[in-house]
Formats: structure tokens, C-alpha cells, sequence
């Protein structure tokens, strides 16, 4: 019989139809917990659907390419929907317009804080010279952060797990730690969160409000810009 | 809601093709948002299906991050032997960001529509 039941999986595994209807039902599971538990900042629903993605491909043997091969499907959705955020930035363009300055000062002011406090505190907890190089750019959207990191002699792989990191970190806890720092601006709010944690912090911020996720998804694409530039005149600079 | 797919999708080829021929630091999707923001900004208006396909694809933004995070579990020796160096250096560098970021655009931001707090 189990033996059986591992056939059946093999033999599923090898479709698309199992990583998609997994990833699916794990996101939806993930979503309903997250508004049950009532919404707490760590309960991220990304986090937990990886965190149970993860376990169920490591309890049943199954590879993160075998996996991919399906998930590969909604991954490509990333692309088309990064394209559609051109859409609440139109909505809310009046708005950036008349604090073009603030947006731009603010988002040089974050970009270097982000590149500098990774080096920075890398250095002091003794992170190891392959992670301190692929630290440096994982505020900006995964494709061009791997792409830094790879011209500096980083990881791009692992780049791209703390771009992931950085993503989640920012969606869960920058909207508790604004309200900290009584930053109530819907536009502040969302340039700090889409500036620090790229596209996953873009999707928190539209949760909030369409105004937080145009000033998010603007500081997502300036930030890719900005983070290209800064992060190899930083390194040269330090090192 | 095909047009309006359609059209995403060769704003984003567009990107891809820009992003490949320059050698621009961006990715490609990017730049293709940059292009219908163009393309919108000349039309004046969206059209009711691109919002409506938009909508639907940033409504579910969240769960398109997760095949790339899963991704984590191809570096877990790594983040095992390494855990709190790491964990210390991303939550601390992510908050120091987000708090930079907010603040200076909370200080020089003020649109005027604003409860003061």
C-alpha cells in the first residue's frame, strides 16, 4: 500500500497539476489562517505557505526543480503583474507628481540605508564574505539584485533567498514598525515598504490601500534603479 | 480580457527586448511598467478590462512570490550554519531601511491631505 501511494506520487509529482494545486491550496489555507489568527504581522501568508511547501516537498523526498517544473506557472505571472502596477501608479500619478522631490530624497536616502546597514551589519555579526557581497543589494526586485550580486562575485541563488527574506521581513513587519514611528502618510508608508522589500512589500501595501501601493511599486522599479548604481560604488568605496 | 492580457504582455516583451539591447540595470517587467505608464499617461484613462485584468493579477500579488521562495530550501545548509548572523543582519538592515525611508518621506512628503499625528 505505501509503496502504492509512492507510485502515485511519483507519478503526479512529474505533472504540473501537483505543485500548482499544492502551492494553491497551501496560499489559500495560508490566507484563511493569517485573517483568522487576525491578521498578526508574523503569520505572513507567504511565510507560512512556503514553510509548508518546503515540509511537505522535504518530507516526501521531492526535488525543488521537480517542484518549479509546476510552480514555474504562477511564478511567470510574476512578470505580467509587475507590468500592471503601472495601473495605481496612473491612478495616484497626481500625487507623486506634487511630491516628486520628497519621493526622490527619500528614496536615495533608503537605498543607501539599505545597502549600507546589510554591509554593516554583516560585518558585525560575522556573517561569511560569499552572504556579506549577496547581502548587499536584497532590497531591490530579485532579478537585478542577482544580477549585482553576481558582477561583485556574490551568490546569485542566494541572493535571491534573501531578496525572498527581505521581502517577507518588510511585508510583515513594516507596517506595525510605521505606525511605531507614527508615519501615517499613506505615500510614506508605502515608499518605505516598496523601497525595503520590493515586490512583497508592494502586495502588503496594496492590501492597505491603492495610494500605499503606487508609492510602493514606483519605489520598487526607482529602487532597482538606484540600488544598481549605489551598490558597486558602495563596495569599491568600503573594500 | 484578452486585449488587455495581450497588452500587458507586450509591454513586458517590449521591456525584455529594451532591457536585453541596452544593457539597462532593470529587469525587463519593469521597464515594461514603466511603458504602460507611458501608454496610459498618452491614452488618458484605463480601459475598464486592463483594470479589471490588473486588478485581478495585483490582488494575488502575494502569491506569486511563493515558487521563488520555496526556492529557500535549496540554500537551507547554509542559513542552518549561519542562522543568526544572517537573521540578525536582515531583520535589523529591513527595519533600518523601512524607518529611513518613511520618516524622511513622512518629514518632506506632506501632501496636505494629511491628519497630523
Amino acid at each position: 500500500m505505501g509503496e502504492r501511494l509512492s507510485d502515485i506520487w511519483v507519478y503526479l509529482a512529474a505533472s504540473p497539476l501537483l505543485a500548482l494545486t499544492m502551492t494553491l491550496v497551501a496560499f489559500q489555507a495560508a490566507s484563511w489562517i493569517h485573517v483568522k489568527a487576525g491578521r498578526p504581522a508574523l503569520l505572513n501568508p507567504v511565510l507560512l505557505t512556503v514553510a509548508a511547501v518546503v515540509a511537505v516537498l522535504v518530507l516526501t523526498g521531492t526535488s525543488y526543480e521537480t517542484y518549479f517544473e509546476g510552480a514555474q506557472f504562477i511564478h511567470f505571472l510574476l512578470g505580467p503583474a509587475t507590468v500592471a502596477l503601472a495601473i495605481p501608479l496612473y491612478r495616484q500619478f497626481e500625487r507623486v507628481k506634487r511630491s516628486a522631490f520628497a519621493v526622490a530624497a527619500s528614496l536615495l536616502a533608503g537605498s543607501l540605508s539599505a545597502i549600507l546597514a546589510s554591509l554593516g551589519a554583516g560585518l558585525v555579526f560575522g556573517v561569511d564574505a560569499a552572504s556579506l557581497v549577496s547581502l548587499a543589494p536584497k532590497s531591490a526586485t530579485a532579478p537585478v539584485a542577482m544580477g549585482i550580486a553576481e558582477k561583485l562575485g556574490g551568490l546569485p541563488s542566494l541572493t535571491a533567498v534573501f531578496v525572498i527574506l527581505t521581502g517577507i521581513l518588510g511585508a510583515s513587519l513594516g507596517p506595525p514598525l510605521l505606525s511605531l514611528l507614527r508615519v501615517r502618510d499613506e505615500a510614506a508608508r508605502g515608499l518605505a515598504i516598496g523601497t525595503a522589500s520590493h515586490g512583497i512589500g508592494t502586495a502588503r501595501a496594496l492590501q492597505d490601500s491603492e495610494v500605499a501601493g503606487a508609492f510602493s511599486g514606483l519605489a520598487m522599479g526607482l529602487n532597482a534603479l538606484a540600488t544598481a548604481l549605489l551598490v558597486p560604488i558602495v563596495w569599491a568605496l568600503l573594500f | 480580457m484578452l486585449p488587455a492580457l495581450t497588452a500587458i504582455l507586450l509591454c513586458q516583451l517590449a521591456g525584455e527586448t529594451i532591457a536585453a539591447a541596452t544593457g539597462l540595470p532593470l529587469p525587463g517587467p519593469v521597464i515594461g511598467m514603466a511603458i504602460l505608464f507611458l501608454v496610459l499617461l498618452l491614452r488618458g484613462s484605463v480601459p475598464t478590462d486592463l483594470g479589471q485584468v490588473g486588478g485581478a493579477l495585483l490582488a494575488n500579488l502575494s502569491l506569486l512570490f511563493v515558487p521563488a521562495g520555496v526556492g529557500i530550501m535549496t540554500h537551507a545548509a547554509r542559513l542552518e550554519a549561519e542562522a543568526l548572523p544572517l537573521g540578525a543582519t536582515l531583520v535589523l538592515s529591513t527595519l533600518a531601511t523601512i524607518a529611513v525611508t518613511g520618516l524622511v518621506m513622512n518629514r518632506l512628503g506632506r501632501t496636505g491631505r494629511r491628519t497630523d499625528g
